[in-house]
C-alpha cells in the first residue's frame, strides 16, 4: 500500500499500563536505522519493561527485525547498516564507544528465526557460551549449568540421555528449544527472538510458547512475530510497526481489542499486511 | 485446451522425452569413451613397467677369499673381483682374453653389492662360501626375460655329427643351415655364414663327441640378426648354458625401489626422486596450506570490502591460470638469484610449488568459508563470540572438508607439477637419496622425465614403472586426503 506520508509516527511512547508498575528495561529514544539510503527505522522511541514479553508486529519490512537487531548490535555486522539516536538497556548506551559489544551480545541474547544449533552435541550447543565467557570454573560447574539451561528451556528430559548426539539430530521445535537453552546458557537479562516460531508447526510453537511464558518471570522478552494470534497469546505488550515506525504500543489487549490507531485496526483486523 | 493445442502439447511431450534419451545416451557414451581412454592408458603403462618389478640374479657360490677382502677392512675389499671369479667358474669353456671380457660384461658392474652387504653385515663369512645373488646387467637380464629379442630353442631332428680336425669342429645334420648356432655335447658352435666352408665357430669348448644322437642336442635362432642386439651370440650361448645350468632366479628388483639414479639401468632406483617429492610435498603442504586458508579466511571475513581487496581477488584469481612454468622462473629469479638459495633443493621445489598452488587453495578455501550458512555465525555472535572465535570455532570446521578438497587437487597437481622444477635445478643426475631440505634431489616426474629420455632399453620399463609409483603415491596422498576430509565431515 501506499505510504500515507500525513500518518503522525509516535515520537514519544506511549505508557502502557504494565509500565507504571516496572522500569523500563530497554528504552530507545529517536533511533534511526539505514541500510545504506534505504531508512530502515526512523525516529523510534519506545519503553520495554523487564520481566514481560514484549511482541513486535506488523507487515513485512517494516523494520521489526531490524530494531530488534539493533538491540544486540547484530546489525553490526552488515557492512552498509547505519544506526543512529540512543538505545540503552539497564541504562547503559549500547552503541557507546565503551560498550564491549560481546560482553552486550552475552547479556542481551538472541533466538533466530530458523533453529540453528551448531553442528556439535547438544552438550556443546549449551556448553560453547558458558566456555567462552569463562563463566565455569571447571567441568562439574559447567555441567550444572548445561543441564540448568536445558532444564529451563523444558529440553532436558527429552534429550538427557543423548547429550553427546549431535544437536543437528533434534526435531525442529527440539532445535529451536536447544537454541534458547543456549542462549540462556551465558545468563542474559532480555532474550531477542526473531519469529521464533515461524519454521515450525503447531505443536512445536505450542511448546516454545509456553517457554516463553514461563521465561518472562526471569527474562525480558522481545520476540518479532507474525502471527497475531502468537502476538496475543504470549505477550503482555505489543508494538505495531508499520514503514519503520512505531504506530502504536500498548497492553496487549488493549492493541488487539481497542487500538488507537486506524492503521493498527486494519492490520490486526486483516485488512492489509 | 482445443484439439489443435492438446496435439501440439502431445507432439511437446514426445519431444522432451526424446530430448532427455538422447541426453543420457551422451553421457553414457562420454563415460564410456574416458573410462576406455584410462584402462588402455593404465594397461598400457602397467604392462610396460612389468620387467622393472623383477630382475635375474645369478646364485651363485662364492668363496670369500680373504686375500681380496681383508678381514681388518672388509669394506675397501674387491667384492666385484670376487664375484667374478665364480661367474667364470660357472663356465670354464671360456678362456680368451676377449671372451672373458664378453662374459664379464653380463654381469653389473656392482653385481658384488649383496655380497658386500652380507659380509659388511657378519664379516665372519670372508674365507667362507656362501651363496649370493648375483646382479646381471640390464642386458643380460632383459634377454632372459625374453623382452629385446626373442629366442628359440629346437631340439634337433635326428642324429648330429661332428667332426673334429685338430682345433676345427665340422658339423653336420639335419638343420645345420649356415649362421645356425648349435649347443651339443655341452659346448656350442656357430655354423659358418653361407658360401664358406670354414669350419664352425667354437663359441663354447665340446666334450669329446663325434655322432650326437637325435634330441640331445639343439639349434637356437633369434627374431633379431646379431647386429640388432645388445647380447651377441656368443653371451647368449653362455647365458642359454647358464639357464640350462638353473643358475638364473628370478626375484624382486629391491634395487628399483631402494637406489637412487644410476646411469646403469639395472642400478637404477626411484626411492631418491620418491623421497624428494615427498620433501618437495611436504614443503608445499606445510607452506601453502596455513597462508592459503588465513589469506581465505581473511579475505572472506575480515577484510573490508573496497578497491585494494577487490584488486587483489582479481589478481589471485588470474594468478592460478599463470603457467607453472611462470613460476618456475619466479623461483630461479627470487630463491635461487637473489636470495641466493642452493640449486636442486627441495626446500626451493617446494616454494615454488607452494607459490603455485596458493592461489587454487585460496580460491577453494575462499568458496568454502562462503559456503557456511550465515545463521552458524550469527547463532555464535548471538551468544556474544568475538567475530574471531566464531569464525575459528563453527565457520572453518564447516569450511574444512571444502578447504580440504581444495587442497588435495592442489596438491595432486603439484605432485605431477615438472616444468618449474627444471628451471630450478632439480632435472639435475642425483645419485643420492636426499637426508635433509637442502639437499640436492630430484622428483618422480622429473626422474620419469629424465629416464624417458635415456636409449637403454630397460630404462624403458623403469621409466613406466616410475610412472606406476607416481600414480600410486598420488593415489596414497588423495587416500590420506579424503581420508581427513571424512575425518572433519564427522564433527557434523
Amino acid at each position: 500500500m501506499n505510504a500515507p506520508a500525513t500518518f503522525k509516527a509516535i515520537v514519544t511512547p506511549a505508557s502502557p499500563r504494565i509500565m507504571a508498575e516496572r522500569q523500563p528495561k530497554i528504552v530507545a529514544r529517536d533511533v534511526d536505522v539505514f541500510y545504506g539510503d534505504k531508512h530502515a527505522i526512523k525516529k523510534l522511541s519506545i519503553d520495554i519493561p523487564d520481566r514481560a514479553v514484549s511482541a513486535f508486529i506488523g507487515p513485512s519490512g517494516c523494520g521489526k527485525s531490524t530494531f530488534l537487531r539493533a538491540i544486540n548490535r547484530m546489525n553490526d555486522t552488515i557492512p552498509s547498516c547505519r544506526v543512529a539516536g540512543n538505545i540503552t538497556v539497564d541504562g547503559r548506551d549500547i552503541y557507546d564507544r565503551d560498550i564491549d559489544v560481546v560482553q552486550l551480545r552475552a547479556n542481551v541474547g538472541m533466538v533466530f528465526q530458523k533453529p540453528n544449533p551448531f553442528p556439535k552435541s547438544i552438550f556443546e550447543n549449551v556448553a560453547y557460551g558458558p566456555r567462552i565467557h569463562g563463566l565455569a570454573g571447571n567441568k562439574t560447574d559447567l555441567e550444572e549449568i548445561v543441564v540448568s539451561s536445558l532444564k529451563k528451556a523444558g529440553l532436558f528430559e527429552e534429550v538427557k540421555d543423548r547429550l553427546q548426539h549431535p544437536g543437528t539430530g533434534l526435531s525442529g521445535g527440539q532445535q529451536q528449544r536447544l537454541c534458547i537453552a543456549r542462549a540462556i546458557a551465558v545468563n542474559p537479562e532480555v532474550i531477542l527472538m526473531d519469529e521464533p516460531c515461524s519454521a515450525l508447526d503447531p505443536i512445536a510453537t505450542a511448546r516454545i510458547e509456553e517457554l516463553i511464558d514461563e521465561l518472562r518471570q526471569n527474562y525480558c522478552i522481545v520476540i518479532v512475530t507474525h502471527s497475531m494470534q502468537q502476538a496475543a497469546r504470549v505477550s503482555q505488550l505489543t508494538a505495531f510497526f508499520h514503514l519503520g515506525t512505531l504506530v502504536e504500543f500498548g497492553d496487549t489487549d488493549e492493541v488487539f481489542t481497542a487500538p488507537q490507531e486506524k492503521r493498527t485496526q486494519d492490520y490486526i483486523t486483516g485488512r492489509f499486511g | 485446451m482445443t484439439e489443435k493445442q492438446r496435439k501440439v502439447q502431445a507432439g511437446n511431450i514426445a519431444r522432451r522425452y526424446a530430448a532427455e534419451k538422447r541426453f543420457r545416451l551422451y553421457g553414457v557414451a562420454a563415460l564410456t569413451v574416458t573410462t576406455a581412454f584410462l584402462a588402455v592408458l593404465l594397461v598400457d603403462i602397467v604392462w610396460r613397467s612389468l620387467p622393472a618389478y623383477l630382475q635375474y640374479n645369478a646364485v651363485m657360490t662364492v668363496t670369500v677369499d680373504a686375500s681380496k677382502i681383508d678381514p681388518a677392512k672388509p669394506a675397501a675389499g674387491d667384492f666385484e673381483g670376487v664375484v667374478k671369479a665364480a661367474w667364470r667358474e660357472q663356465l670354464p669353456s671360456v678362456e680368451s682374453r676377449a671372451d672373458r671380457r664378453l662374459l664379464n660384461s653380463l654381469l653389473s658392474n656392482a653385481g658384488g653389492s649383496e655380497l658386500r652387504r652380507q659380509v659388511l653385515a657378519d664379516p665372519s663369512l670372508i674365507g667362507k662360501e656362501v651363496s649370493v645373488p648375483v646382479m646381471l646387467s640390464d642386458d643380460a637380464d632383459l634377454y632372459l626375460k625374453g623382452v629385446v629379442t626373442g629366442v628359440a630353442r629346437a631340439t634337433g631332428d635326428g642324429p648330429l655329427q661332428i667332426r673334429a680336425e685338430g682345433e676345427n669342429y665340422f658339423l653336420s645334420g639335419r638343420g645345420i643351415d649356415p649362421g645356425a648356432i648349435v649347443l651339443a655335447a655341452g659346448g656350442a658352435f656357430k655354423i659358418a655364414p653361407e658360401g664358406s666352408s670354414a669350419p664352425a665357430e667354437v663359441i663354447a669348448a665340446p666334450g669329446p663327441a663325434a655322432e650326437v644322437p637325435a634330441g640331445q642336442w639343439q639349434l637356437l635362432s633369434f627374431d633379431t640378426p646379431e647386429t640388432g642386439r645388445k647380447i651377441g651370440d656368443r653371451q647368449a650361448v653362455w647365458l642359454e648354458m647358464l639357464r640350462d645350468k638353473n643358475v638364473f632366479e628370478r626375484q624382486v628388483a629391491w634395487n628399483f625401489f631402494l637406489n637412487g639414479d644410476s646411469r646403469e639401468a639395472e642400478q637404477a632406483g626411484i626411492l631418491g626422486s620418491i623421497v624428494g617429492s615427498l620433501m618437495v610435498v611436504f614443503v608445499t603442504v606445510a607452506l601453502s596450506l596455513p597462508v592459503g586458508v588465513a589469506a581465505a579466511i581473511y579475505l572472506e571475513e575480515f577484510a573490508p570490502k573496497n578497491r585494494l581487496t577487490e584488486l587483489i581477488e582479481v589478481n589471485i584469481n588470474n594468478l592460478a591460470a599463470v603457467p607453472s612454468i611462470i613460476f618456475g622462473l619466479l623461483g630461479l629469479a627470487v630463491f635461487l638469484s637473489f636470495f641466493g638459495m642452493p640449486r636442486s633443493v627441495p626446500l626451493v621445489g617446494g616454494l615454488v610449488i607452494a607459490l603455485m598452488s596458493l592461489p587454487t587453495i585460496i580460491i577453494a578455501s575462499r568458496a568454502a568459508v562462503r559456503a557456511v550458512p550465515p545463521s552458524i555465525r550469527e547463532a555464535a555472535l548471538g551468544i556474544g563470540a568475538s567475530h574471531q572465535q566464531a569464525v575459528f570455532h563453527h565457520v572453518l570446521p564447516l569450511a574444512m572438508p571444502g578447504i580440504m578438497t581444495g587442497t588435495i587437487l592442489a596438491l595432486a597437481s603439484a605432485i605431477g607439477e615438472t616444468a618449474p622444477l627444471l628451471l630450478i635445478g632439480m632435472v639435475a643426475f642425483i645419485v643420492d637419496i636426499p637426508s635433509g631440505f637442502l639437499d640436492s634431489a630430484t622428483v618422480l616426474p622429473v626422474q620419469i622425465y629424465l629416464w624417458s629420455d635415456l636409449p637403454e632399453k630397460a630404462f624403458e620399463a623403469r621409466t613406466a614403472a616410475a610412472i606406476v609409483v607416481l600414480l600410486v603415491i598420488m593415489m596414497v596422498l588423495n587416500a590420506l586426503a579424503i581420508y581427513l576430509r571424512k575425518r572433519f565431515e564427522r564433527r557434523w
